[in-house]
């Protein structure tokens, strides 16, 4: 196919019917103040291996809450728990118990065992 | 009289825990790894039998340590195990005295009034006698205590005490049985027959006043026989297992045995030597600020012991080692529980009492090892060569006053130094290796060696107390490690920096990981006492209070940190001082919110006090290392 610089996306429409929200569910029990994120990227400003991939936690958060997991567990892995993010959170989301969080509920999930 | 069927519960008690004490210890010391085998048998022949011994006497007997923290609850758990002992001893020596043979059988020195009814009518005999009911009226007024302690433990002094399982609340009422029963029992025998000295004597002639002495008195030698019985029997699923376990612990830690970093038998014999004291309670700050009254070390170690799930017990902790600080038994408290967090989650083995008498090594969940990288995407950098390296860390690029003033201390110097992670490296790799995950964190250390190693640096600076220990402990460097205060504490020393003098009122804060994490208490003092005037705390050295943010603690959210960080920034600034000093990025940026006073680390205040020369600006470029330089100036 020729590239003319452009292209068509695929369709985003986000169906949570389908999504699998027990991720998610999981570390809303375990750490409410994941409920408290208000998507505002500073801890992806700070963080350490942010400014050497492409990782954001709060991509990583806003999937997590879609239930879109797919890719998620890798990029998870990438975090180094350094806690930067934590002390620049302005609404006191305890960032790295849900990273932590977040890999526990992956390994125990049947749906994405390795 | 040699004999009575009273007597056959505490003998069955009694043989069933020596025989029982006796094959744990030879199981324990199996387990030991060939090297700690060796320094235990060496130790047992040299000079550490001796320690030991004094140190039973001093610890497991007089409880010292317990009476120098707190001296009610010190005077409680000496009198128990002191004048049980010396009640033992002594009546030892009483019935092979006075007894009818040499060499008795243990019960009849235990039982010795029930078999002697006429003893200690006159002279010597009495004053034995009264020597006897002086050490057990000694030991009636600890448990009296600590039938107290039970119900309001403030009187002791202790803000909260113990909770306990259906056993040990079983072997408690054995326990607190024991000495009343022998109570009544000697002082109706003693009523019945007019003997006795001024305790059992007397309740003796007061109780057969309007009782049948005689009868009354069988029934509670039974009683106090049986008492005995329950608890010896009982002792191994308890908590007060830790009485014999102790005498082993202290044998193993004089003969040079470490926790090391897997569960083994020396970590286990420590967590049954914890005698649920409850000092480690009282002194942590989860507690006495943010009100979490469920992970603290003695209840991690009773989790252990009773064989259930602990990873959240074990994570919801700040690491500080206060409690590591100011355990009576000396238990290492952070390696047993940095062993449970790298463990993770297992699961529950069994839960049954009869099994607790013969339980097997704790069964850790066996992961399959993911070797695949996780952190392939750090860059590969080759760094200019330099004589001192300057690693900032994650925390001090969020606090960048710190680094600044590092910097601009640096510049000042004249030395050559790099400044390593000046647009952000990786992180040292400790607050993975808090989290349990080594394999991870190993990556980061092997990545950061091969910088630090590629630079041909002699000296590493960090500002970060959580990197210096690690980068002391964990990485194989082959270069000086310095924390930004020691390294400025060189600096002053060989005159290659001028300071003035601030006349500034300074309380310092010592970070848990600088001062009881790595020992490094005086450097930072030295140099504020250089540019200011150093006030003293309550909380020096090791004493010292966690600000709160401690990255240790994965669990606690922001509003029980910064309620810990409030107390603790209140107690430190008790004095008004100007400035409260610390030199951890972390205790500043998380106290600098807790409190109106000025909140600085040492680099900061350094560098205000700084006289930078023209001369050394200038030479900053060249090559000089800080010895060349010192000749120079
Ligand atoms: S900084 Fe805090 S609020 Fe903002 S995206 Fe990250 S977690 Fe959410
Ligand atoms: S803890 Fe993880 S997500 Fe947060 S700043 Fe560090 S690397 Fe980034
Ligand atoms: S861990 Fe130490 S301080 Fe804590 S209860 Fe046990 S013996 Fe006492
Ligand atoms: S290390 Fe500190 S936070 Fe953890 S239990 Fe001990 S005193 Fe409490």
């Amino acid at each position: 196919m020729e590239k003319f610089g452009f292209f068509i996306s695929k369709g985003r429409q986000i169906n949570y019917d389908s999504n699998d929200r027990s991720i998610a569910e999981y570390i809303y029990e375990r750490e409410p103040s994941f409920r408290r994120c208000i998507e505002c990227g500073g801890c992806s400003a700070t963080c350490t291996t942010g400014s050497m991939t492409k990782f954001s936690l709060r991509e990583l958060h806003i999937l997590i809450k879609r239930g879109e997991n797919d890719k998620v567990m890798e990029s998870l892995k990438k975090c180094m728990l350094c806690g930067k993010c934590i002390l620049v959170c302005p609404r006191g989301v305890n960032t790295r118990n849900i990273v932590v969080l977040a890999k526990q509920a992956f390994q125990k999930s049947a749906a994405y065992a390795i | 009289m040699q004999f009575d069927p009273f007597v056959i519960p505490f003998n069955i008690g009694l043989n069933f825990i020596l025989l029982y004490t006796v094959i744990r210890c030879v199981v324990w010391f199996r387990g030991l790894s060939r090297a700690d085998k060796l320094r235990m048998q060496r130790g047992f022949f040299g000079t550490p039998f001796a320690q030991s011994l004094r140190e039973i006497f001093l610890e497991s007997l007089l409880h010292r340590k317990i009476l120098k923290t707190n001296f009610r609850l010190g005077y409680m758990h000496m009198s128990l195990a002191f004048g049980w002992f010396l009640l033992i001893f002594f009546g030892t020596i009483e019935a092979d005295v006075f007894g009818t043979r040499h060499l008795n059988a243990p019960y009849r020195a235990i039982f010795f009034r029930f078999f002697n009814p006429e003893h200690g009518r006159m002279g010597f005999e009495s004053v034995y006698g009264f020597l006897m009911d002086l050490i057990l009226a000694f030991v009636l007024s600890g448990l009296f205590l600590a039938i107290i302690k039970r119900f309001y433990s403030r009187i002791v002094g202790m803000k909260k005490t113990t909770r306990l399982k259906p056993s040990d609340k079983v072997a408690l009422t054995a326990l607190w049985l024991i000495f009343p029963s022998r109570l009544l029992a000697e002082s109706f025998t003693c009523g019945a027959y007019g003997t006795g000295s001024f305790l059992t004597g007397t309740l003796g002639s007061w109780l057969a006043s309007f009782l049948p002495a005689q009868q009354l008195a069988y029934p509670f030698w039974w009683l106090y026989s049986l008492s005995l019985g329950t608890f010896f029997i009982l002792l191994p699923v308890t908590r007060y297992m830790h009485i014999p376990t102790e005498l082993f612990l202290i044998f193993m830690r004089n003969s040079g045995i470490k926790t090391g970093d897997k569960t083994g038998s020396y970590s286990e014999v420590e967590v049954f030597s914890c005698s649920s004291c409850g000092i480690c309670i009282d002194t942590c700050q989860l507690n006495t600020s943010a009100g979490i009254t469920n992970i603290q070390s003695a209840y991690l170690m009773k989790a252990i012991r009773n064989n259930s799930n602990v990873a959240e017990i074990a994570h919801n902790c700040l690491m500080c080692g206060r409690c590591d600080q100011v355990c009576p038994v000396g238990i290492e408290l952070s390696p047993i529980r940095m062993i449970q967090r790298r463990a993770g989650e297992n699961d529950i083995a069994y839960k049954n009492t009869y099994k607790d008498y013969f339980r097997t090594r704790q069964i850790t969940a066996s992961e399959k090892p993911d070797i695949s990288p996780v952190y392939n995407f750090l860059p590969e950098v080759n760094p200019d060569k330099a004589d001192v390296l300057y690693f900032a860390g994650c925390m001090t690029h969020l606090t960048p006053s710190i680094k600044n003033s590092m910097v601009r201390i640096l510049e000042a110097s004249g030395l050559n130094y790099k400044f390593i992670d000046e647009d952000g490296g990786a992180c040292c790799g400790r607050p993975l290796m808090l989290a349990g995950q080594d394999r991870e964190a190993r990556e980061l250390i092997n990545y950061n060696s091969q910088l630090i190693w590629k630079s041909g640096a002699q000296t590493l600076v960090t500002s970060c107390p959580i990197c210096y220990k690690v980068f002391r402990e964990s990485y194989y460097l082959d270069v000086e490690v310095l924390h930004h205060s020691q390294f400025i504490k060189n600096l002053i020393d060989e005159d290659i920096v001028k300071l003035n003098f601030l006349r500034k009122r300074v309380v310092y804060h010592t970070p848990c990981d600088l001062g009881r994490g790595s020992g490094v208490y005086n450097e930072p003092k030295e140099v504020l006492t250089h540019i200011s005037r150093l006030e003293k705390s309550k909380f020096e050295d090791d004493k010292s209070l966690c600000c709160g943010g401690s990255l240790a603690n994965m669990k606690i959210g922001s509003q029980k940190r910064s309620l810990i960080a409030r107390d603790a920034a209140a107690e430190l600034t008790r004095t008004s001082p100007d400035i409260l000093a610390t030199a951890c990025p972390l205790c500043k940026k998380t106290f600098s919110s807790a409190t109106t006073t000025r909140v600085a680390d040492i680099a900061e205040l350094v560098a205000e006090a700084l006289i930078v020369s023209s001369v050394k600006r200038s030479t900053n470029k060249k090559i000089f290392s800080a010895k060349e330089l010192a000749a120079i100036s």
